[in-house]
Formats: structure tokens, sequence, C-alpha cells
């Protein structure tokens, strides 16, 4: 299934065009020392810092790095589109030897679409809503002088959207953004980038909203697109496989500058600079394996508890067990007493064996959330059971259902939005311990300060604010809050989805160093089966709310049994590559 | 479509039922005896006032005069009024007035208001755009009859540029001053409302997505920043229709206008049910239908929006 590019020793020779072959002839694009500052309220903020690249034509060439490293805000000053109040300081872009930094408004209009495209992230947003696509195409093409009477456009339209890999073009171009998938609207988006034949196509993330299958469809078809009209590619990316896979080239951006920059093979098996080396070895891949120094560590502990009481660890019982557990939603319909029914779990069954994690993966969709939301308590499920220590939870009293609140507990995805940014951190873990009135407020105090401990951030921490602290360290506070009951279950939402690959490497070690100590069980939900390898005893793989393949993470990953399974592991990006030296 | 239209238009029913409902008790626990004030200083003979009384079923219970106010209106018969003119020749005579003097008001309010607020939202923190925010503060803050007094002594007596009052039969000059005073109060409201959408709409990523696809500015600003932040300013125009035929009594009176506000307001004085309740239905109705408008400009504004 793999058919993505092999990146192994020696395969450069084999790419298209490498990039070393053309230091004679000139770039396309070339940056030299560009600086680039925002103005805030404090002063000002150096967000590039002397970044030189070349791009030249036909190359693909990926800048990697991590949120705030300056990518994207060097990838826009390209096209003069720097957000706020950032500025171009000093240094020089030029695009086919012309120099861009100064140029006018006018100027810098004929210059978009027509010889720079740019493919934006998030599909959802990066639509007008209010008109329809193939308008947004029209414009495109109009603005950038296409000649031609409204049915030659229209017509042009068609053939672009069908380009982009859009079936039954002509009539999706008559419909609006909200009527389409993200993957949909991407494609239109590529649509929009190559409508005009740019020279040049900036993709700032194009793919990072979308589940991994639909994202290796349209990599794989913008690749063909751009090969085939011998487009030049600047991609921006956090994501070191989906860089490496995709790029001859590839750049690593840190806190404004690049610290490495070579052919994409040699950067992945022999990284020169510090940030490179930690960058390719907390890549999540499929290569890696589940997280050892806990595992280890739990095992210590069990020994240590076997000693002590002979009962224990016979045979691990299941903490949460679902039966047959199904949702459905009624979605009242616009006629008098019409509505449909949309399941959404339909009759699964998994188990959670204590002390151990298992991971339900899925696209967007699938079900995962839902599943994971009835399990919490948090929606009542149409029929089925969700069995905690072996009691049915739809049969216990009020009183019951608020004390299993306390032994099982969320941590969702979002930090940013997951915690009150009006409560400060104290106020925010304490908040459980008081609503379930535990100890004092000396004591609860205490126990703030041991998990913010546990959590490894300062105790200092507990008098901040959500807004003074990175993606990370919320996601450290939104664990310590929901270990303050000392629970028994975590729930994890996509709980590191959002977090850049470093942290995400953090995070999972201190979630295996947490269950080693406390015996956790986790269910963990996720899309991203990178992640699953590295901190899942058991999968199970949910597609259109049922359960496909429910086995241990080794049974998954190295051995397959359902083609959807397949289909996911090959879609990782990076999945073909060797990473690490 | 036709569903959603029928629901809104089967809504009407008990909206109407309800106003007429409502308005008929207001007028009812009215203190005072209308008929007894008719005769001016002396009073009618008690003979004719008992006529009066019968004529108009005031001698009745209150649901019993609500219900032939009610078989009025079905037998297209609204009644008249204490003068003998029929009521519905009074609404007929007084509703084109008021209706030119809101619709100009809309007009004046819509134009300035979006195109101002545009104007300062694309220029936000710079010197237009802090004056004009400033100013519409005040606009709000002064009352109608202080901006129309202060209006009708300037352009009027001063500069005789219009005329000071509308009187019989006003034409579009002798409303162009009322209409102003009726507006100055929205024209604030749809400006700083244009305004904070534009500012929101201009930072939305498919706005960069239009600059990058290389529209001049000109197209980006009308075709995706104004076009989407004109549907907030839609609904608010919409409520807003009926607090200008509101707004009317107000204005009406300052420029003795004799429109549906000045009508209204000498029948409120006379204490003459049937006029009062008939003209503030007619405001009621003119506020559903003003809001089913809206309504359905909203699904052609925004696409996302289907009413099946």
């Amino acid at each position: 299934m793999t058919t993505t590019i092999s990146l192994t020793d020696g395969s450069t020779e084999d790419a298209p065009v490498p990039a070393e072959k053309r230091e004679d002839g000139s770039p396309l694009l070339e940056i030299r020392d560009l600086q680039i500052s925002f103005t805030t309220a404090t002063g000002t903020v150096d967000a590039v810092r002397g970044v030189d690249l070349s791009v030249y034509p036909g190359q693909s060439v990926a800048i990697v790095g991590e949120s705030g490293s300056g990518k994207s805000t060097t990838a826009h000053a390209i096209i003069d589109l720097l957000p706020g109040t950032g500025k171009v300081t000093g240094g020089s872009i030029t695009f086919g030897g012309r120099e861009l930094v100064g140029l006018n408004r006018k100027e810098t209009e004929d210059l978009r679409g027509s010889e720079i495209g740019l493919v934006p992230q998030d599909p959802m947003s990066n639509l007008n809503p209010v008109w329809r696509i193939g308008t947004q195409i029209d414009e495109a093409l109009v603005a950038n002088g296409f000649q031609g009477s409204k049915a030659e456009r229209t017509a042009r339209v068609a053939e672009l959207l069908g380009e982009a890999g859009l079936p039954d073009a002509t009539r999706r171009a008559r419909q609006y953004p909200h009527e389409f998938s993200g993957g949909i609207r991407q494609r239109a988006l590529i649509a929009i980038g190559l409508a005009s034949r740019p020279k040049l196509l900036i993709a700032d993330e194009p793919t990072s909203a979308l589940d991994v299958t639909v994202q290796k469809k349209i990599l794989d078809h913008l690749e063909v697109l751009t090969a085939e009209l011998g487009t030049a590619v600047l991609f921006i990316t956090h994501d070191l496989g989906l860089a490496a896979e995709r790029a001859e080239h590839l750049i690593v951006m840190y806190k404004g500058k690049i610290v490495e920059s070579g052919p994409a093979a040699q950067i992945l098996q022999d990284p020169q600079h510090e940030y490179t080396k930690r960058l390719v070895a907390s890549a999540p891949s499929l290569a890696s394996r589940r997280i050892q120094s806990a595992h280890e560590r739990g095992t210590e502990a069990a020994d240590l508890l076997a000693g002590h009481a002979d009962e224990v660890e016979a045979t691990v019982s299941d903490v949460v067990v679902a039966k047959d557990l199904t949702k459905v939603f009624h979605i009242r319909g616009s006629r008098p007493g019409a509505h449909s029914d949309f399941t959404a779990v339909d009759g699964i069954d998994f188990a959670l064996p204590k002390g151990h994690t298992l991971a339900l993966v899925g696209e967007s969709g699938s079900g995962k959330s839902t599943a994971a939301n009835m399990v919490l308590g948090l929606l009542e499920p149409t029929s089925g059971t969700v069995l905690f220590d072996g009691k049915d939870v739809a049969k216990m009293s009020r009183k019951e259902q608020f004390a299993l609140r306390r032994r099982v507990q969320p941590v969702f995805q979002n930090p940013y939005g997951s915690l009150d940014p009006t409560y400060s951190v104290f106020r925010s873990i304490e908040e459980p311990l008081a609503l379930h009135r535990v100890g004092d407020r000396k004591s609860r105090e205490a126990r703030v300060r041991d998990l913010l401990d546990m959590v490894s951030l300062p105790q200092a921490t507990m008098r901040r604010f959500p807004n003074e602290l990175s993606g990370g360290q919320r996601q450290r506070i939104a664990i310590a809050r929901a270990l303050a009951l000392e629970p028994e279950v975590l729930v994890l939402d996509e709980a590191v989805s959002a977090l850049d690959v470093l942290v995400q490497a953090q995070i999972l070690t201190l979630l295996n160093d947490l269950q080693a100590e406390l015996g956790l069980s986790y269910l963990f939900i996720t899309h991203d089966l990178a992640v699953v390898r590295q901190i899942a005893d058991l999968v199970a793989v949910m597609k259109d709310g049922s359960i496909v393949e429910h086995a241990t993470t080794d049974e998954v990953f190295d051995n397959p049994q359902q083609q959807y399974t397949q289909d996911l592991l090959a879609a990782i990006p990076g999945a073909s590559l060797e990473i690490g030296g | 479509m036709l569903w959603y239209l029928g629901r809104r238009l089967l809504q009407v029913i008990p909206v109407f039922l309800g106003a007429t409902l409502l308005l008929y008790a207001l007028v009812f626990l009215r203190p005072g005896d209308p008929v007894a004030g008719l005769g001016g200083e002396r009073g009618l003979p008690e003979a004719v006032q008992q006529q009066i009384r019968a004529q108009f079923h005031l001698d009745q219970p209150f649901f019993v005069q609500y219900l032939y106010y009610l078989k009025g209106i079905f037998t297209f018969d609204l009644g008249d009024t204490f003068t003998g003119r029929p009521v519905a020749e009074v609404v007929v005579e007084a509703l084109p007035i008021t209706f030119q003097l809101a619709l100009m008001a809309l007009a004046i309010e819509t134009i300035f208001g979006i195109g101002f607020g545009l104007f300062a939202g694309m220029r936000k923190g710079k010197f237009f755009d802090s004056s004009v925010l400033v100013l519409s503060l005040l606009l709000i803050a002064l009352p109608t009859f202080v901006t129309g007094l202060v209006l009708q002594i300037v352009v009027g007596v001063r500069l005789d540029w219009l005329p000071v009052t509308a009187g019989r039969d006003p034409d579009f000059i002798s409303l162009l001053m009322p209409a102003v005073v009726l507006a100055t109060t929205s024209f604030a409201q749809i400006l700083r409302l244009t305004r904070t959408s534009v500012i929101e709409n201009v930072t939305a990523d498919f706005v960069r997505t239009a600059r990058a696809k290389g529209l001049s500015r000109d197209k980006v600003t009308s075709r995706h920043v104004l076009r989407n932040s004109l549907i907030p300013v839609v609904t608010f125009i919409g409520v807003d229709l009926g607090n200008l035929m509101t707004g009317s009594i107000v204005v009406e009176g300052i420029f003795n206008i004799r429109g549906v506000g000045g009508t209204l307001f000498e029948a409120i004085q006379r204490g003459e049910s049937v006029t009062i309740v008939t003209m503030s239905t007619v405001i009621v109705l003119v506020y559903i239908v003003a809001n089913l408008l809206v309504d359905l400009l909203y699904a052609v504004l925004d696409p996302r929006i289907r009413y099946a």
C-alpha cells in the first residue's frame, strides 16, 4: 500500500531534480537575510531573524517548525500578506530576479495569484461562505487577466475543479462552501491557488486540518499536479514526516531562525543541529514503540505491590466495559414532524483493563468522541450499557453517579478552550476538590501543590492565569485538574493533538509515568495512529460508528486485518521513511 | 421555502390577536370617561352621551367591546371615530405619509451608516475612525426632540434652507428634515454595527485568501469584506423599521405632520379606543412583515441559511 517515495540511502540521486544540481541555475525565489518584526503594546517582537532560502523552478521545498517558529510569517511576507502589525524590517526577497520588498500595492496585486499562488491552512475558514465555489475561482481568473467570455470562464472553472480532483465539477462549481466536506474545500482552494498557473505555490499547512487518509489523497494529487505544471512548491508544515515525504529540500526553523537546511533524506538521517535532532527523535512514526521507561517502572511497581499483598494481579480486571453501546441522534427535519436519525455509535463493545491504555482511533465523524462522552456520562446511550467496575452506570442513583464522576475524569483536546481564562491555575485545579468537598482550604492548597509537582510544573504556577502559559503547560494544568480527585480512569479526548511534536512527546511521557505511578487506566481518543503506538496497549479502530478492528497495539500495527486499518496506517506521513540515524 | 413562508404567515394570526387584545385592554384600563370630555367646557347633553356610548359599545363589558371590534375587522368595517369619520379613512390618509417618512429615514441611515461604518472599520484606530466613533456616541445620547428642535432653529429659521414644519400633504423637501432627525439614532447604531462587523471580517482567513488570489483592494473590500459584514446589519435594519414607525410619534409631533404618529397622539388624548388600537395594530403588522422580509433577505445574503 505504500506508494510514497522512499527516501532511504542514496535515493536522492533518483529524486526528480535535486536542489544541489541546480545551484548553478538562478533560483526562482531567493530570500536573503529576511527580518520581520511585529509591533506590540510592549515593544517590537522579532518573528523572523535573518532567514535565507532559495527555491528553484519546479523544486519543492518545505519549511518545518513548531508554532511560533516564524515559518508562516516568512511565507506570508513573500506575497505581502503579513497579519496585523507585521513588517519586513530588513533583507530582500527576490522572485525571478525582481525585488519584492517595497513593491507598491498595484504591483503586489499583479504578482499575487498570477506569479505566486497560495493554498492556505484551514479549508473551513478560507472560503467565503456567501459566494459559490465557482464564483470564487472565477474571481481569481478575472483578477489575473483571463481573457474570455462568461461561458469560457465557466468552462475553465469546471476544468480547474476537475483538475483538482473534484468529481462532477460543473455542478460543484454552483454549490456553496458549506455544502462541502473539508477535503473537497481544500481541493477547491488548490484549484484557486493554481488557477492562474503561478510559477510558485505556497502551501501553508495545506492539510493539517484534514483526516490522514484525505490528507494523503490530496497531497498525492497536489504532487502530481504541480509536477505536471512545473510549479515550484514551498510547503509550510509542522510535520517532519510529511515534509520529508513531500519535499526534496528541507528547511528547519526555530525561533525565527533557520537552524538546518538540506536535502530531506540527509536531514532525517543525519541531523546536525540540536533542535533538529530532538525533532527527529520525537517525531512519532510507525517505527516508534510504546514509551518504555514508564512501562518498566510500572512493572517494578507491580512487583513491589505483589510482595506486599498476594491477591494482586492474578487476572487484570476490566475497569470500564462498554456493551453494545449505541447512540442515535434525532435530527429535526424542516417539515412538521419530519426527522431523520443519525447513528453516531452503532453497537460497539470494548473493555479497558485496569492500569492499561485503550486507544479509540478513527477519523472525524467515526463516533469516537461520542463514545467517550458516553463513558464520561456526558451523553446518555440510546441503548447498550457502560459498566464501571462491573456496575451499570445507567442503573446507578444520582448520588452514585456523582461519586462515579470522581473516578472518571476527562482531559480535552484544546487546552486553550478547556481552562476558564478568568480562573487562576490554582482555582482551576482546586475547583473539583471544592465541588466534591474534599478537605479544607489548607489541605486543598497542599494538594494543588502536589498535583503541580506531579505534572512537573513549578508550584508558583498556581498564581498565574491560563493566558500566561504555553499550550503544553496548559495541557499539564488540565491533566493536574483531572488528577485532583484521584480518579481511576482518565478519558483523554485528543489530548495531545493540538500540541507541537516536541511538547506532544513530553506530555505522552508524563502520561506514561503517571500511569505507572498511580495505576491509572486511560481511554485514549485520537485520530493519530503514530501517537497510539507510543501510548496504547490496546487499540479499537472505529469507522462510521462501528469498531472494525480491536486488538493489541502490536497486532494492529504489525498485522492489520482490515483494509481500512491498512489504509490508515499507509496514510501516516513519513510511514515509509527511515527516521533517525 | 413555501413551508417556511406558510409557517411564518400563520404566526401572524396569534400575534395579531394578542396585540389587539393587549392594546384594547390597555385602552380600556385608562382612567376617565372619554365621552364626558368631548363637549368641551359645558359637556354634551346626557342623551347625546348615552347615544355615543351605545354607538361605540362603551356601555358594554370589556370582552364584548373587544369582540365587537374583532367582528368589525373581519367584516372590513373598522368603525368610526368620535367625529364620525371612518377609522379606515383616517388610516389610509395617515399611513402613506408616515411610510414615506420612515422610508426616507431608512434610506438616510442605511446609506450613511453603512458607508461611514465601512470607512471607519477599514481605518480602525485612525483619526477618521476615532472621530466618527465619538460623534456616533453623541448622536445616540441626544434625544430626538433635542436634535429636532436644534435643526428647526438652525436649518429652518436661521439659515432658512428647509421648511420648519411639514403640515398637511407634505412633499419630499419638507419631510427631509424630519427624516434626518428620525434617522440620527439608528444611523449611529448602524455605523457602529457595520464598523465592528467590518473589523471582524477584514482579518478573516477568506479575506486573506481573496487577496492572495490577486484581487484588487476595492474588489476585496466590496465583495468579501462589505458583503459579509452586511448580514448582521440587515437584521438590525429590520427591527429598526418598526422603531422608525413608533419613533415617528415624537418626530411628527415636533414637525406637525399628520401621519400615523400624529393621528395616534391625538387619538390617545381623546381616548378614542378604536383609532388607538387600529393604528397600533397597523404598526405591529408593519413590524411583523418587515421582520419576515428581513429573514428572507437574510437567506439571500447568507446561503448557509436555507428555509425549507
